[in-house]
């Protein structure tokens, strides 16, 4: 027998465990697989905390999947009964309400971590070469974990549940021709009804299963190539990195201790904080709440489909706010494309490293224009905030690629950690990236 | 910088040969914490307080004449109530208990002679024995009688002839007084 | 990286005000009450508590329903099973079919929830002028500024200020938003004997019925705050360490 991997006892280890492993590994490769991919997987040195979010949402997700369906063993999928079974979990379920709420505050930890995390790339230009599908496959991921989070939103059937559930399926009758049809057919009747709900709630339970396949593809995507660094420049060899266990594993521990602080303090005293009131009320399809909200992480589509207020080129303004609300997740997919810049990190993007950070602060101004009535001068605000926000993906990161110019990146990532630690004098000339 | 590069992990778990208070201590933090989040995915599969509210059922015998037979819910299944008339009493009691599958005197099998208290399902094979209704089979002698299979239980619910191995179970109860009892 | 994050940040915390703030309409935010239950160490005052569901029984409960309370919660209160088999038994609930087929009135048991005051919502309409007075079993989480706010249309009722029209059957209302309420002022000096012999006056029955309610719509709150608490301690402890133990292991490299 050939020498096993690393990670497998050797042979003649006299270990009876040894001898399992080997067995085992000789026939399904899982030991050296782990060993291989999250032992001694290299790792960029000089990574920093902004690294963290990845392994974050993955392990946010699966403390939804597992909340999830423990609670689905007490929830029931019906029009007539299901606000009354989540309130059954929340007063007589042992722990329901630990269960709601975590899973409830969960979605909006998973999203918070997942929106740092897409920044971190756009800001350190890990979608550049060679890691485009690596950035594509985590929009795919972003879309999935929106349609899952919108109709896992109607399941409690509350009020807001039930209203949101309408207004984002009416969307889809703006399409010109079959629009209606459309609607209908994701109705399952002549509104949203029992047949909707079910049909939601069969597809909320599967969707994260198909986010988990994808995080698969994600991260076969990512060890193709390695993770980027802060530096945006490519690692050149042992040097350069350092394995993934114990240095991540640690690292990630850590900042997932701090995560779960965040995320115990939402669950144990402000386990509504994020909720709106009006979903405890259950539904009635007579009367529609005084603002009908999406949670805050949709209210920046929100607000860029409500800005359209009027009617262009003879195509009704409705139908304009649908394509430029699903435009605004879509044009992320180009982004590996549109930013024409050979330097990957924003760090040494003079210009660009501050205009970045506009397009925070505008998705933020997007969502208050999404919590707030459509009135006065939020409209404006809403306007101007999705103009610029199409302004920065079509023609700011463009031209900014095309026209500053970067300042010298280091030689290597060894150097810069040298030289950040006082040891070296100043970076010889750069080196492409 | 190369002996960095060459430098091979040391994990916390390396035959002992370093013991690093720290790492073991978060290993051991992370474990502990693992544990006690477990425990309540866990209990949240015990039955419900709602459940739990309905796990007791208090019965008003009053109104059951002697020789009635009651049929009530417990928990999701059938309970036999007889107010037991004489007969069926002595016939009971005076059966040679050494000679019974699942030996049992009828005296171990009620708080009062003339009330016999049962759960209705079979001990084969969980089938609800006939006897309870008036007009039904009630067997040879005189108690229940399982059509499923022939089970056959006598004037205790206790089993004579046919496959169930054991008597019909008797649940916890207790009389809160003369004319109730509390099941559960 | 770091300034940049806290522009970020200072506009995040500027939009969760600006949505707290625009929660209201035409009718002022409710003042802001202190009640026991708040914050990180709050717990619920079981007297408040029992004296606040003698006000719901004997005031509000005539047009009111609780239907996600159960008698058996009302042990949470402080009431032994005795007495909570007895506060039960006062109500009537429907049962049946019985053996000749028809549906009869029996008393209620502590496993039984308790009963709606109307048998459906176009009953509870008819006797109310054509207005459904809600289930309060969440009210104080199914409306903004929660407890606050329900104290308040409770202890706002006033005369409507001279030329504000009133449609007829409404009620003025300070909080209430548009000012017009169809429920008249429920609660008056000395509606309801208390049993410790705490003075019923509008303000206390308004404070204890509104701490029961807060309780009727989240039960579990002391437990959430007690597991919080242990929560909070081992995770502060678990972070030290692992910062501790990552800083250990990263000396290697740095």
């Amino acid at each position: 027998m050939a020498a096993p991997p690393p990670g497998v006892p050797a042979a003649g280890s006299s270990v009876g465990y040894g001898r399992i492993v080997r067995w085992i590994d000789y026939r399904l490769p899982f030991v050296s697989f782990l060993e291989h991919e999250f032992v001694a997987y290299p790792t960029p040195k000089n990574l920093n905390y902004w690294w963290n979010f990845g392994s974050l949402a993955g392990l946010v997700l699966v403390i939804m999947i597992v909340t999830g369906v423990v609670l689905a063993m007490h929830y029931t999928p019906h029009a007539d009964l299901a606000f009354d079974s989540v309130e059954r979990i929340m007063r007589d379920v042992n722990y329901g309400w630990l269960l709601r709420y975590i899973h409830m505050n969960g979605a909006s930890m998973f999203f918070l971590i997942v929106y740092i995390h897409l920044f971190r790339g756009l800001y350190y230009g890990s979608y550049k070469y060679p890691r485009e599908l690596l950035w594509i496959l985590g929009v795919v991921i972003l879309l999935l974990m929106i349609a899952t989070a919108f109709m896992g939103y109607v399941l409690p059937w509350g009020q807001m549940s039930y209203w949101a559930a309408t207004v984002i399926t009416n969307l889809f009758s703006a399409i010109p021709l079959v629009g209606d049809k459309i609607v209908t057919l994701l109705w399952g009747g002549f509104t949203v009804g029992n047949p909707t709900l079910n049909r939601f709630y069969s597809l909320h339970y599967l969707l994260p299963f198909i986010i988990v396949a994808v995080i698969g593809l994600h991260l076969l995507a990512l060890h193709q190539h390695g993770s980027n660094n802060p530096l945006g420049i490519d690692t050149r060899g042992p040097q350069d990195t350092i394995p993934f266990h114990p240095y991540h594993t640690i690292k990630d521990s850590f900042g997932l201790c701090v995560a779960l602080l965040i995320f115990a303090f939402l669950v144990f005293y402000a386990p509504n904080f994020a909720a709106s009131a009006d979903n405890y009320i259950p539904a009635n399809p007579m009367v529609t709440p005084n603002h009908i909200v999406p949670e805050w992480y949709l209210l920046p589509y929100y607000a860029i489909l409500r800005s359209i207020t009027f009617d262009f080129l003879g195509i009704p303004g409705k139908l304009i706010g649908v394509i430029l609300a699903f435009g605004s997740i879509l044009i992320l997919f180009f982004v590996p494309w549109l930013d024409t810049s050979r330097v990957r990190s924003a760090r040494f993007r003079p210009i660009y490293r501050w205009v970045s950070w506009i397009l925070p602060v505008d998705v933020i101004a997007l969502g208050w224009v999404g919590a707030s009535p459509p009135a006065g001068i939020v409209v404006t605000v809403g306007q101007i905030a999705t103009f610029y926000y199409f302004l920065h993906f079509l023609v700011l990161m463009p031209l900014i690629g095309k026209l500053e110019r970067p300042r010298p990146l280091p030689i290597s990532i060894g150097t810069a950690v040298l030289e950040a630690a006082g040891r070296l004098g100043a970076a010889g000339p750069a080196e492409g990236n | 910088m190369a002996d960095l590069a060459q430098s091979q992990v040391t994990t916390g778990h390396d035959g002992g040969t370093r013991r690093d208070f720290l790492i073991l201590t978060a290993g051991a933090l992370g474990g502990i914490g693992a544990a006690i989040t477990i425990w309540p995915f866990i209990d949240s599969l015990n039955p419900a307080r709602d459940t739990l509210a309905l796990s007791t059922t208090e019965v008003d015998l009053a109104p059951v004449q002697v020789g009635q037979r009651l049929t009530v819910a417990w928990r999701g299944k059938p309970v036999f109530i007889d107010h037991r008339p004489p007969e069926e009493i002595k016939a009971a009691q005076e059966v040679d208990v050494s000679s019974l599958r699942d030996p049992q005197p009828d005296s171990a099998r009620v708080k009062k002679p003339e009330w016999l208290v049962m759960i209705g399902v079979c001990t084969h094979l969980g089938c609800i024995p006939l006897g309870n209704k008036t007009g039904d089979d009630r067997g040879p002698y005189g108690g229940w009688f399982c059509p499923c299979h022939g089970s056959i239980y006598d004037t205790s619910g206790r089993i004579r002839q046919g496959p169930a191995p054991l008597n019909l179970i008797v649940p916890p109860y207790e009389f809160t007084s003369d004319t109730a009892i509390k099941i559960g | 990286m770091a300034r940049g994050a806290l522009a970020v940040l200072v506009a995040a915390l500027g939009l969760i005000c600006a949505v707290g703030a625009q929660a209201q309409e035409e009718a002022p935010p409710a003042p802001h009450q202190q009640w026991p239950f708040e914050g990180v160490f709050g717990t619920y005052d079981r007297a408040a508590l029992q004296r606040g569901f003698q006000v719901y029984k004997e005031v509000c409960s005539v047009c009111h329903p609780v239907k996600h309370l159960y008698f058996r919660d009302l042990e949470e209160l402080g009431y032994s099973e005795d007495q909570v088999k007895g506060i039960a038994a006062q109500a009537q609930v429907a049962d049946g079919p019985n053996d000749q087929g028809e549906m009869f009135q029996r008393p209620a048991r502590p496993s039984d929830r308790i009963p709606d005051p109307f048998p459906n919502d176009q009953a509870a309409r008819v006797a109310n002028n054509g207005a459904l007075p809600p289930d309060l079993s969440l009210i104080t989480k199914a409306r903004e500024g929660g407890p606050d706010y329900a104290y308040a249309i409770l202890t706002g009722f006033k005369d409507a200020p001279a030329g504000f029209k009133m449609n007829p059957n409404m009620n003025y209302n300070q909080y209430f938003a548009g000012h017009q309420i169809a429920m008249p002022p429920p609660l008056s000096p000395d509606q309801v004997k208390y049993a410790d012999g705490t003075p019923a006056t509008v303000p206390q029955m308004a404070h204890d019925v509104v701490s029961f309610l807060s309780w009727a719509a989240e039960p579990t709150l002391d437990e959430r705050h007690r597991m919080g608490f242990k929560v909070f301690l081992f995770l502060i402890v678990a972070t030290g360490v692992f910062y501790a133990a990552k800083r250990k292991i990263w000396s290697r490299v740095h």
